[in-house]
């Protein structure tokens, strides 16, 4: 609760901050203190609730999984304004506003952990997706950044209907909008509230970029401005799949419940994990295969979907933090390189070697190798849909797609290290070394000792 | 905390190399090898009086149910030392090589060296799987960095083959694991749980395809060659003499003991595959021109026979197999460091340009005549006993299969002898007529190895004493049918 009003609040003030100061780099500092706050004031939420306790009339239920993720998704963008912050006024004046943005997201993010009522989940995703249509047009004078607005709007809003669709279908089959009571375990499961599930899983499926509701994401991801890619591909999509779990959680699995949907999000999640793969394989460039590594890696955050299960809940938050932890810092070095394409990296290593180790570490986490915070948040996911039963197939699958996405993750790698080439990257300062020292910590951290956050659970 | 140890010495020295420039690193990292040996030679004595004072189990992640469980039987206590033999070899005969960014590569060396003994000490299958991918990472590296004109593409391939099997041995353990009435990754655990016998069916599978690319076993080994070929000498030795046994050693440690029926079920199949795998790479190696290529198939053949007799699984087959997993590393590493001197002296791999180095470098032409009978199997070398047992066991099991594998010694005769014909006798040519005999330090590291050989040769007791423990493990694990 104090996450969400503290990061609206922020949102609001840094609106008015644009007004009066004028220097980008203070509005810069300041929404990094804003972060800062948003996480003490969350972390004392978790001192409040102990166990979990229901607010605003059972709108809000705020729990041990919902402080730990806003933790998590607030960590993340502190990560973020910190590395990529300075890129915020290349892509326009309005510096303050685009922070103000990000902050709204973020307030629309602490309600996918903690939502108890489906109207919260419907204000939440929309809270989120608003203030992206902004930003992926943000780059006013570029055509292609217009494109992705207006391409990501239209699926959007459109998707938006048919997530409303399905909230209508299940309140009409259940007569209730809160997530615990309404009791579709029980009994026979009417057409009414299948249609309601099914177009549900749908609609999070399109916002979490899943297969065969992706079609948007390169393009958009591609188009807009790279600095706000990093926070779309990353800590928005984390949410989206809290979200998407937490509803199919707590709602639809038990009871024998999860049979009716299970095959159809599984068939998502291989068609996921295939064509996220096999298209980033063929990518030239570096921003683009990190648009369908994101598809890719998306497929294994589906495994907790199918499985729904306690290890599930450990895998997401796993994986939130190592995919956007990861995935942040890769971003970060690719904003300072001159050239995006896999060449544009050769020879990296000579020239920035310590960029190029911690971007191994980043690359080397999306790749699932151990020691790394990615081996675990797969392992998660993993042994989530293995404890589910007969989901080997898919689990075996996943493991091949998991070595094809070396190929991709390597090829980074390869261009650093092994290849000649003459790296230009823009100027580098200490503290953006020191930012993505601690990001390279903390992958390795959580990849010897998972339970270190684990234990918040 | 013997083998804490083992596993800490080189990786931390391991991690501070990298910091080093020039002599320093080749200087702590042959300290750090020789620590490490002395500390493997107290595990061996320990191993053979007191193994469980080797156990070492901490806490790791509780969540899951994993440990920090190290600990030597025979096998470990055997392969460790190996591993702790090899380094020490191997620093000392490159210690006059140049290498570009030494201190990279030294603590890559050393980091792969710790993957290796971890792989050798883990009674914890996720602690197993962490170290099995640890030790490929730094020779991925290592290969791609350091390695021939083709190393990049060639390296990928290894490093994507082997990834791909392991992650499938991954998916297995998970299985095991969720079955464990305690969810625990715990040797004891797993070889307690014995799934039914479909499960162990399509289980064995997922495991075997992991060791079978990393051993290699035909059809998985085409990676091998050309990465043997690229690499750096010193690092294909470390391949070829320490990692390919940790493909066999997860047969016995991981597969044996935890899906007996399994095994059942399949060890036809996987002898037939081992048998084709013998022949089929020992008729290459007879037509090879090139010297790596040749030593590289000359090695698929002997992880062929080395794979047949774990499968045939009786007493004496699997302490051939043992007995000989030593000393086809030392034999190997043998065979490397004098081509690594060859390649030094005259840079060049094609055989029919060599000839006539034993008129000009006796002491090199002696010291491969030796390995290269001790890696035909020679009776008094080391290669002998193995062989000796491990046709014997297969014999046992199928008299045609031991036949057909037989063919391969006479095959190992004929590309072993003529490769020697072709590098030292003959006429010399303008360019080998200028190759300068073996320096003190590849002296002293091929010294060692022809001791081992004799030694072994003439008294192999206490290594067949070394793996007796072991071996009685695998035959009492349920052999149920």
């Amino acid at each position: 609760m104090n996450a969400l009003i503290s990061t609206a609040v922020f949102g609001i003030v840094l609106m008015f901050v644009g007004l009066f100061v004028k220097n980008k780099q203070q509005i810069k500092y300041f929404a990094i203190a804003g972060t800062i706050i948003a996480f003490i004031a969350n972390w004392y939420d978790g001192q409040l609730a102990g166990g979990s306790s229901t607010i605003l009339h059972g709108m809000i239920e705020v729990s041990r999984l919902s402080v730990l993720f806003n933790a998590v998704a607030i960590g993340s963008t502190f990560l973020y304004f910190v590395l990529c912050g300075s890129s915020f006024e290349k892509v326009g004046d309005d510096v303050a506003d685009y922070f103000a943005l990000v902050f709204f997201i973020l307030a629309g993010i602490t309600l996918t952990a903690s939502f108890s009522n489906l109207l919260m989940l419907f204000l939440a995703i929309e809270i989120i997706s608003i203030p992206q249509y902004i930003l992926a047009g943000a780059d006013k004078k570029n055509l292609k950044s217009n494109e992705a607005s207006l391409k990501y709007f239209l699926m959007g809003s459109f998707t938006t209907g048919i997530l409303l669709m399905g909230i209508a279908l299940i309140y009409g089959a259940t007569g209730s909008f809160n997530i615990y009571e309404m009791g579709l375990g029980t009994g026979d499961l009417s057409p009414l509230a299948l249609c309601g599930i099914i177009l549900l899983g749908f609609a999070l499926a399109f916002k979490v970029s899943a297969v065969p509701f992706h079609f948007w994401t390169p393009d958009v991801y591609d188009g807009s401005p790279t600095v706000f890619t990093a926070f779309m591909a990353t800590v928005v999509k984390a949410a989206g799949f809290i979200a998407f779990l937490r509803l199919f959680q707590v709602s639809f699995t038990g009871g024998g419940l999860e049979h009716h949907w299970q095959l159809i999000i599984a068939l998502i999640t291989a068609a996921t994990l295939l064509i996220g793969n096999f298209t980033a394989v063929f990518q030239q460039s570096v921003k683009r295969m990190l648009a369908y590594s994101s598809i890719a890696q998306a497929g294994f955050m589906l495994f907790t979907i199918v499985s729904s299960n306690e290890t599930a809940t450990q895998g997401i938050i796993l994986y939130s933090i190592a995919y956007s932890v990861a995935t942040i810092g890769i971003f970060a070095i690719l904003l300072k390189m001159k050239d995006y394409t896999f060449d544009g990296y050769n020879g990296l290593a000579r020239r920035q070697p310590l960029l190029a180790l911690v971007n191994t570490i980043f690359l080397l986490s999306l790749a699932g190798i151990p020691l790394t915070a990615g081996f675990f948040a797969k392992y998660f996911v993993l042994t989530a849909a293995v404890q589910q039963g007969q989901l080997l197939w898919l689990v075996i699958l996943a493991v091949l797609c998991a070595a094809i996405s070396a190929y991709y993750y390597f090829r980074v790698i390869i261009a650093m290290y092994f290849k000649t080439g003459d790296a230009e990257t823009l100027p580098i300062t200490a503290g953006f070394r020191s930012v993505l020292v601690i990001g390279a910590a903390v992958i390795i951290l959580l990849g010897v000792f998972p339970n270190l956050v684990l234990q918040f659970l | 905390m013997l083998t804490v140890l083992l596993i800490l010495i080189p990786l931390i020295t391991g991690l501070i190399t990298f910091g080093l420039k020039g002599a320093g690193a080749k200087a702590l990292s042959l300290l750090s090898s020789f620590a490490t040996l002395v500390i493997a030679v107290i595990a061996w004595q320990q191993a053979a009086t007191a193994p469980e004072t080797l156990q070492f189990v901490a806490e790791w992640i509780p969540q899951l149910g994993s440990q920090f469980n190290v600990g030597l039987d025979g096998m470990g206590a055997m392969l460790c030392l190996l591993t702790a033999v090899s380094f020490p070899l191997i620093f000392i005969t490159v210690y006059g090589r140049e290498y570009d960014r030494p201190g990279a590569f030294y603590g890559l060396l050393l980091l792969s060296q710790a993957g290796l003994i971890g792989v050798f000490t883990a009674y914890d299958a996720l602690l197993f799987y962490v170290f099995w991918e640890l030790a490929l990472i730094p020779v991925y590296f290592l290969c791609s960095m350091w390695g021939g004109e083709r190393a990049i593409p060639v390296t990928f391939k290894f490093f994507v083959y082997t990834f791909a099997g392991s992650l499938l041995m991954l998916t297995g353990i998970i299985y095991i694991y969720t079955q464990t009435p305690e969810h625990s990754f715990s040797w004891t655990a797993f070889t307690a749980l014995q799934p039914g016998s479909t499960e162990q069916s399509w289980l064995f599978w997922l495991f075997f395809v992991a060791f079978a690319i990393k051993m290699p076993v035909f059809p998985f080994h085409t990676w091998q060659p050309d990465t043997y070929e690229q690499s750096p000498t010193p690092v294909t030795m470390v391949l070829s003499g320490i990692m390919v046994k940790m493909g066999l050693f997860g047969v016995i440690r991981w597969l044996l003991p935890v899906l007996p029926q399994g095994v059942y079920i399949w060890q036809e199949a996987a002898i037939v595959l081992s048998v084709i795998g013998i022949i089929y790479a020992s008729c290459i190696a007879i037509v090879q021109t090139d010297l790596k290529r040749l030593i590289a198939y000359s090695s698929i053949a002997h992880i062929g026979l080395m794979s047949a007799a774990i499968f045939a699984n009786n007493e004496q087959s699997m302490q051939g197999v043992q007995v000989q997993m030593f000393n086809h590393g030392i034999n190997i590493i043998g065979l490397w460091m004098i081509v690594e001197v060859i390649q030094n002296r005259l840079n060049i791999k094609n055989m029919q340009e060599m000839g006539g180095i034993a008129t000009h470098a006796p002491k090199l032409a002696i010291a491969l005549v030796i390995v290269s009978l001790a890696n035909i199997a020679l009776p008094l070398t080391n290669g002998f006993i193995g062989e000796f047992l491990m046709f014997s066991g297969l014999f046992q099991y199928n008299a045609w299969f031991a036949a057909i594998a037989a063919v391969a010694i006479i095959l190992a005769a004929v590309y072993m002898l003529n490769m020697l014909q072709k590098v030292i006798f003959g006429e010399a040519n303008a360019l080998t007529s200028t190759t300068a005999d073996l320096k003190t330090g590849e002296l002293l590291a091929i010294s060692v190895v022809i001791v081992i050989i004799f030694v072994l040769g003439v008294y192999p007791k206490p290594l067949l004493e070394l793996v007796d423990s072991t071996t009685a493990m695998v035959n009492a694990a349920a052999w149920v049918k």
